[in-house]
C-alpha cells in the first residue's frame, strides 16, 4: 500500500488496467509478477498501448524463471525503442545470460539482443556474440549466426569491423549441419541486401561443406542451402553433374518446399549437363511434382503456378499426367483456375478426347468464371491441337445448345478466336446468329458482329443482323460501336448493293453524334477510305486484307522474362510471373529510408527530451516514426489495390478485384508486349487498323496497365479490353492508394 | 524472410502478433483484417500490397497470416504455416481461438523457437516437446545447464528428431500402412481418375539408436535386375504385358515417394533401400503415390431421373468390390440434392439413409459393408417450383469409408529390420488399412 502511495504522489491514474497490471508487477509475490507479465503481453497484442509499464516490467528481468525471461524479452522486443534509454539497465542482464551455464539461455540472450533494435543495445552487442559464435554448444553457435545477420541490418560498419563476416564464412565449415545451414542464411541475406560485401562467395570448398550438411540439415535448413546452390554459377561441367547428383535425391523429401527447392536447382543446372544427363533427370523430376499436386491447397497452387513456369520452358515433362490435374468438385477457385490452364498446356492430339470431355463437363457447374474459364480453353485447345478443333467446335455447339446466357456468351466469343484460325467452320454461323438477342455483354456481341462482317458474303441476312444493330448504335458500348462500324463497311465493300443506305447510317451515327474519339476517328477513316474513288481497290486491299492467322491463344511470358522467373521458382516472383521488382523493391527500400531518417530525428529527439520522445511514442503506438507524415510514407508503401479496382473496373470479371490477377492470365496479358508480339496480335480482331497489328504491341512496354490498354484500344480492337480489365496488381497507382488511405482513415 | 507472424479469429481479432522484424508494423493486422477478412472477394491465399505480402491459411476457426516484405519462398511459407497449425494441435490437441487464447503464451514461446529472424529453425514437434511445454506437463529439464545441453545437442544434431539415451524393456515397432484412394469417374462409368495417396505411419518403441531398414513389394526393387532405365523412378518403357504379370506377381509400382526426413535419401535414390534411424514414438516415415492397378474397393451404378421440374428419382447400387472376409466400416454416401428439394423419401436395402437439408444432401450411412456384398438405396426428391429455373449443377455423388487389411494399391510391407549395436530382439506389428480420399461419382 505504502507503495502505491507513492506512485499516487507521481499522479499515475489509480484505477484502469494498466494500474492493475503495475500493480502486479511490483507485487512481491513471484507469482503475482509472472501473471501481470502475462496479461501484459495479452494486452500488448490485443494492440493496447502498455509501454509506460516499460520501467516495472523490466524490473522483472532478473529471473530464474525461463518463461517468465522470455516473456519480458518479448515485451522488451517490441518495446525497446520507446524507452531506448532504459534499455541499458537490461543490457547487464543480457551480457550475463549470454555465459549463462545454460546454453538455452546463452541462445535466449544473443537472440533477443539482436531483436532490440536500440543503439546502445548494439554496442554492447559486440562481446557477447563474439564469445558466442565460438560457443561449445552447436545451438548458441547456430543462434549467433542469425544475430550476425541482425546486427548487420542494425549497423553494418560494425559487422565488417569486428570481422564477423569472416567468422560466419568460416563457420560454414562447422561440424554442426544446422550451424552450418544458419551461417548460409544469414550470408546470403547479407549478401544480398549488400552486394558489395561479397559475404556469400561459393567455392569449391564451401560447395563440398554444403553439399555435406544438405543431407542432415533440418528442412528449412535444406530449402536454404538449396536456394544457394540455384544461384551459384558452376566453373565447369562436372560440377554442374555433381550438384544435381547430389541434389535430386531431395526429390523424395516430404517437405513440398524442399522439393520445389530441389526441383529449382536441378532445373537450373541441367543445362549445363549433357543433353541425355538432363532428360533422365527432367523423367526424375515430374513425379515430385506431380505429388505437390495433392499438398494442402496453398501449397497446391504455389506448385501449380510453378509448374505453369516449368512446362513453359518444358513442354513435355507432364505429358502424361493429364489426369492428376482434373479438378475436384471442391477445390478452391484459385487452384481450379490454375489447373485449367495447365491441362490446356499439355493438351496434345492422344489426350485431348479426354480433356474435352472434362471442359465440357466443367462448362456446366454453375460457378460462373470457373465455367467462362473452362469454354475459353476449350477454345484454347481447338487453335493448339488442329486435329482436335472440329470436336471442339462440336462441343462449343453442344455448349450454345443449353441456352445457358453466360455460356452462349463465352462461346461466342471463343469461336471467334477458332475463325481466325480455322475458316472453314462457316456452317455454323446461321446457330450461332440465333442466339443474337441474348448477347448483352459488348465482348460477345462484338465477337458475333464481327464474324457476320467477316464471313458478310455467305450470310444472306447480314445486312438485316447489322441493321438491327446500326438501329441501337449509339446505346452499344464503344467496343461494339467499332466492331458494328468495320463489319458494315465490309458488309458494304463485299455486297455494295446492299448496304449503301447502311454505311451511310452508320458513318452518320459514329461522326456526328458519337462522343468517344475512338470511335469517330475510326469512322472517319473509313469514310474517306470510301470517298477515295481514285482507286476503287484501294479500300478493299485494306479493309478485307488477308489476316495473319493466329499461333496460339495460350498466353506465354516472353522468353528473357521466363528465363528471369526461372531462376525465381518457388518464390513470391513465380506466383505473380512478375520480376520481383515490380511487386518489392524500390517501395521497399524507399519506405525504409523514410523509416531510418524517422529513427534518426527521433534518436536525437531522445537525446534532447527523452520525456517528449516517450510521449511521442506513446502516442503513435509502435515504431517511433514522426506522426502523421510518416504514417502517411509507409502507407502509400502499402499500396492498396484490393478494394478499389471492383468499382473502378466494372470488367474485372464481378469484381474481383484486384486479386483476381493473382489467379489467372491477366496478369501476364500486361507483360508480353516487351518481345513477342505474337499473343497480343492474336487477340486482335483485325480489321483496317489490324494491318498495323504489328506495331500494335511493339509500343514501349509500360507497367502502368491502363496507360498501354488505352492506347492499345485502338490499335487491338478487343484485346485492349482485356487489358484495361486487368486490374494492374501492384504497380503504384498514386490516385488510387490516396483513395484507398482515405477510406482507411 | 518472414517479417511476422499473426493469428486472427474470424471475426478478424488479432489474437497473435508476433514481428520477427522492424518492418513489421501493427498497422498491418488492421490492412489484413480490413482487405481479406472483411473482404469477401477474396479468393487468392497470396495478397500482395504495396510490398507487403501477406499469405495466409485457415484453420478451424482461426486465420494464419505470414508477412513478408521481400521476395520470399512461397512454398516455405505455406509450408510453415502448416508445420505451426501440426505444432498446435499436438500441443493442444485442437488448434482453434479457444486453445490460441488459452495457450498465447506458449504460442509466443514457441514461435520465438521455431523462427528467428524470420527464419524457420528446428519444427521437430519432439524435439520441442522437450524443453517448450504447456502447463500440464511441466518439466524441469530446461532449467538444469546439464539437461538442456543435452537437449540443444540434440535440437541441432544430424539427427534432431531423436534422443540418444531411450530405453525400453519391450521393443516394439508398429507399422501402419493408409491408404487414402481417389476415384473420379464419370457419368458414363469411365474412370477418369483413380490413384492412392498412401502413407506409412510408424510408431516405434525402440531402445538406443537403432537402424531401421524397411522393405515394400516396390516393383523397381524386387526385380531391380531387370530395370532396364537406369535409376529412373518408372525404369523405361514398360509393356502392359509385363506389367499385368508383375501386378499378379504382387509388386506395385510407386509413381512416387517421400520420406520423413530421418530417411537417408541418397541411399534411395542409389538402391532403393530404405534405412532410417526413427524418431521415438509416432511418426510419418513416407508418403507415397500409385497410379497402376488401383483397386477400387465400391464400385457405384447411380441411375437419377430428372422428372419434369418436380422431382427427381434416385437408384443408387454400390457393390464391393474387395474380398468377403473383409468388411469396411462407417460407409457414407452423399447424394446430392437439388437446392430446392422440399422433401424426400428413402428406402435403403442396408443401413439408414437421411436427408441432410443444411447440406442439400441424402446421407446413407452403412456401418458395415461386407466384402461382395451389394446394396441399394432408392430415394425420390420432391422440388419445389421455382420462378427462377436454373439448371442443376449436379454434383458429384462422395463416398467415404475405412476397410481395414486391405490396400487398394497392393502395397505390402515386406519386412522391418532392426539393427541396434545391443543386439535385442524387438517386435514389429503391420496393419493395413484403406480410407477414401476424394472418392467421387458424378451421375
Amino acid at each position: 500500500m505504502a507503495m502505491n502511495k507513492i506512485r499516487g504522489a507521481f499522479a499515475v491514474p489509480r484505477k484502469g488496467e494498466t494500474f492493475e497490471l503495475r500493480a502486479g508487477l511490483v507485487s512481491q509475490y513471484a507469482y503475482e509478477r509472472k501473471e501481470s507479465i502475462q496479461k501484459t503481453i495479452m494486452a500488448m497484442t490485443l494492440g493496447k498501448d502498455v509501454s509506460a509499464l516499460f520501467p516495472d516490467v523490466l524490473k522483472n528481468i532478473a529471473t530464474g524463471d525461463l518463461e517468465q525471461k522470455k516473456l519480458v524479452y518479448l515485451y522488451l522486443m517490441n518495446y525497446a525503442k520507446s524507452h531506448p534509454d532504459l534499455c541499458i539497465l537490461a543490457v547487464n542482464t543480457f551480457v550475463q545470460d549470454s555465459e549463462d551455464p545454460n546454453p538455452l539461455i546463452r541462445a535466449l540472450a544473443i537472440r533477443t539482443m539482436g531483436c532490440i533494435r536500440v543503439e546502445k543495445m548494439v554496442d554492447y552487442m559486440e562481446e557477447p556474440l563474439r564469445k558466442t559464435l565460438r560457443d561449445e554448444s552447436p545451438y548458441v553457435r547456430k543462434t549467433a549466426a542469425i544475430c550476425v545477420a541482425k546486427l548487420f541490418d542494425l549497423n553494418p560498419a560494425m559487422c565488417l569491423e569486428n570481422g564477423f563476416l569472416e567468422m560466419l564464412q568460416e563457420m560454414i565449415g562447422d561440424p554442426n549441419p544446422m550451424v552450418v545451414a544458419n551461417s548460409v542464411t544469414a550470408l546470403s541475406e547479407i549478401s544480398h541486401t549488400a552486394p558489395e560485401t561479397q559475404a556469400l562467395q561459393v567455392t569449391p570448398n564451401t560447395l563440398r561443406k554444403m553439399l555435406m550438411a544438405l543431407n542432415e540439415c533440418t528442412e528449412w535448413g535444406r530449402v536454404t542451402i538449396l536456394s544457394t546452390l540455384a544461384e551459384y554459377r558452376t566453373a565447369d561441367v562436372k560440377e554442374s553433374e555433381h550438384i544435381c547428383e547430389r541434389v535430386a535425391p531431395q526429390f523424395q523429401h516430404a517437405n513440398p518446399s524442399v522439393v520445389l527447392a530441389a526441383v529449382k536447382v536441378v532445373f537450373l543446372h541441367m543445362k549445363f549437363v549433357g543433353p541425355e544427363l538432363a532428360k533422365t533427370y527432367l523423367k526424375k523430376m515430374a513425379p515430385p511434382l506431380v505429388t505437390l499436386v495433392s499438398s494442402a491447397p496453398e501449397v497446391q497452387y504455389v506448385a501449380l503456378r510453378n509448374i505453369d513456369l516449368l512446362l513453359q520452358k518444358q513442354p513435355d515433362i507432364l505429358n502424361k499426367e493429364l489426369r492428376v490435374f482434373f479438378c475436384k468438385y471442391n477445390d478452391p477457385q484459385y487452384v481450379k483456375f490454375q489447373k485449367l490452364e495447365i491441362m490446356v498446356r499439355i493438351a496434345n492430339d492422344r489426350n485431348v478426347d479426354q480433356l474435352l470431355a472434362e471442359l465440357k463437363e466443367y462448362a456446366l457447374e454453375v460457378d460462373m468464371d470457373f465455367v467462362r474459364r473452362a469454354v475459353k480453353a476449350i477454345g484454347q485447345v481447338a487453335i493448339k491441337i488442329e486435329s482436335a478443333s472440329e470436336k471442339c467446335v462440336n462441343t462449343l455447339l453442344d455448349l450454345i445448345n443449353t441456352k445457358v446466357n453466360y455460356v452462349v456468351q463465352e462461346a461466342i466469343v471463343v469461336i471467334k478466336d477458332i475463325f481466325r484460325k480455322y475458316p472453314g467452320y462457316e456452317g455454323i454461323i446461321p446457330t450461332l446468329c440465333q442466339c443474337i438477342d441474348e448477347l448483352d455483354e459488348p465482348n460477345a456481341r462484338a465477337a458475333l458482329i464481327w464474324i457476320v462482317g467477316e464471313y458478310a458474303e455467305k450470310i444472306s441476312n447480314a445486312g438485316d443482323i447489322l441493321g438491327s444493330f446500326v438501329d441501337g448504335f449509339n446505346e452499344e458500348f464503344s467496343q461494339t460501336q467499332l466492331q458494328i462500324l468495320t463489319a458494315v463497311v465490309k458488309l458494304f465493300l463485299k455486297r455494295p448493293e446492299k448496304a449503301q443506305g447502311l454505311v451511310q447510317r452508320v458513318l452518320q451515327a459514329a461522326t456526328a453524334e458519337n462522343d468517344n474519339p475512338d470511335v469517330r476517328d475510326r469512322a472517319y477513316i473509313y469514310w474517306r477510305l470510301l470517298s477515295n474513288t481514285s482507286d476503287s481497290n484501294a479500300t478493299k486491299n485494306i479493309v478485307l486484307s488477308d489476316k495473319p492467322p493466329i499461333v496460339t491463344t495460350i498466353s506465354s511470358l516472353p522468353p528473357a522474362l521466363l528465363d528471369q522467373l526461372l531462376q525465381e521458382l518457388s518464390t513470391l516472383s513465380s506466383i505473380y510471373h512478375k520480376p520481383s521488382e515490380q511487386f518489392v523493391g524500390q517501395g521497399r527500400f524507399g519506405a525504409d529510408a523514410v523509416q531510418r531518417a524517422a529513427i534518426e530525428e527521433q534518436l536525437q529527439n531522445a537525446r534532447e527530451n527523452p520525456l517528449a520522445a516517450a510521449a511521442a511514442a506513446a502516442v503513435s503506438g509502435d515504431t517511433p516514426s514522426a506522426p502523421a507524415q510518416n504514417n502517411i510514407e509507409s502507407l502509400l508503401d502499402i499500396d492498396f489495390d484490393g478494394g478499389a479496382p471492383a468499382s473502378a473496373h466494372p470488367e474485372a470479371s464481378g469484381g474481383m478485384s484486384g486479386l483476381e490477377g493473382l489467379a489467372g492470365t491477366p496478369v501476364r496479358m500486361q507483360s508480353p508486349a516487351v518481345g513477342s508480339p505474337a499473343p497480343q496480335a492474336s487477340n486482335n480482331l483485325d480489321d483496317l487498323l489490324g494491318v498495323f497489328g504489328d506495331s500494335g504491341p511493339a509500343q514501349p512496354s509500360s507497367s502502368d496497365a491502363n496507360g498501354s490498354g488505352a492506347a492499345g484500344d485502338l490499335m487491338n480492337g478487343f484485346s485492349g479490353l482485356d487489358l484495361s480489365s486487368n486490374a494492374p496488381l501492384a504497380d503504384s497507382q498514386p490516385k488510387k492508394s490516396n483513395q484507398d488511405i482515405m477510406d482507411l482513415f | 524472410m518472414l517479417s511476422g507472424i499473426l493469428i486472427f479469429n474470424q471475426k478478424g481479432e488479432n489474437l497473435i502478433f508476433r514481428a520477427f522484424r522492424s518492418d513489421c508494423r501493427p498497422r498491418l493486422a488492421d490492412i489484413f483484417r480490413i482487405q481479406v477478412i472483411s473482404n469477401p472477394q477474396v479468393r487468392s491465399p497470396i495478397l500482395t500490397l504495396g510490398s507487403t505480402t501477406f499469405s495466409h491459411v485457415k484453420h478451424e476457426n482461426i486465420y494464419l497470416v505470414a508477412v513478408t516484405k521481400s521476395n520470399a519462398n512461397a512454398a516455405l511459407v505455406f509450408e510453415f504455416l502448416y508445420r505451426l497449425i501440426m505444432l498446435g494441435k499436438s500441443y493442444f490437441g485442437k488448434f482453434d481461438e479457444e486453445a490460441v487464447k488459452n495457450n498465447f503464451v506458449l504460442i509466443y514461446e514457441l514461435l520465438d523457437e521455431i523462427l528467428d529472424f524470420g527464419y524457420p529453425q528446428n519444427t521437430e514437434t519432439d524435439t520441442l516437446k522437450m524443453y517448450i511445454t504447456t502447463e500440464g506437463v511441466k518439466s524441469a529439464i530446461a532449467n538444469s545447464p546439464t539437461d538442456s545441453s543435452r537437449i540443444t545437442q540434440q535440437a541441432t544434431g544430424a539427427q534432431s528428431w531423436r534422443r540418444s539415451d531411450i530405453k525400453y524393456r519391450k521393443n516394439e515397432a508398429f507399422v501402419d500402412v493408409i491408404e487414402d484412394v481417389n476415384l473420379l469417374m464419370s457419368a458414363t462409368g469411365t474412370v477418369l481418375r483413380a490413384d492412392v495417396n498412401g502413407q506409412i505411419v510408424m510408431r516405434a518403441y525402440l531402445t538406443g539408436t537403432p537402424e531401421c531398414k524397411f522393405g515394400l513389394n516396390d516393383r523397381l526393387l524386387l526385380d531391380n535386375s531387370d530395370a532396364s532405365g537406369g535409376n529412373g523412378m518408372r525404369g523405361g518403357g514398360t509393356s502392359g504385358a509385363s506389367k499385368t504379370t508383375r501386378a499378379a506377381a504382387g509388386s506395385v509400382t510407386l509413381e512416387d515417394c517421400q520420406f520423413h526426413q530421418c530417411v537417408k535419401l541418397g541411399r534411395f535414390d542409389a538402391d532403393r533401400i530404405i534405412s532410417f534411424v526413427p524418431p521415438d514414438g509416432e511418426f510419418e516415415l513416407m508418403r507415397y503415390r500409385a497410379t497402376e492397378n488401383v483397386n477400387l474397393p465400391f464400385k457405384v451404378h447411380p441411375i437419377v431421373r430428372e422428372i419434369g421440374t418436380t422431382k427427381v428419382e434416385y437408384s443408387i447400387a454400390i457393390k464391393a468390390n474387395y474380398g468377403s472376409k473383409l468388411f469396411a466400416s462407417n460407409v457414407i454416401v452423399r447424394i446430392p440434392t437439388p437446392l430446392n428439394t422440399a422433401k424426400t423419401t428413402e428406402r435403403a436395402s442396408q443401413g439408414r439413409a437421411k436427408y441432410e437439408p443444411e447440406h442439400n444432401n441424402i446421407v446413407w450411412k452403412i456401418p458395415r459393408f461386407s466384402g461382395q456384398s451389394e446394396y441399394v438405396l432408392n430415394a425420390e426428391a420432391t422440388l419445389t417450383s421455382m420462378t427462377h429455373q436454373k439448371a442443376w449443377s449436379r454434383p458429384p455423388i462422395n463416398l467415404s469409408f475405412s476397410i481395414l487389411m486391405f490396400t487398394s494399391s497392393g502395397l505390402l510391407v515386406r519386412y522391418l529390420k532392426v539393427f541396434e549395436k545391443n543386439n535385442y530382439s524387438s517386435v514389429k506389428w503391420v496393419r493395413y488399412m484403406t480410407r477414401a480420399g476424394s472418392y467421387e461419382i458424378r451421375f
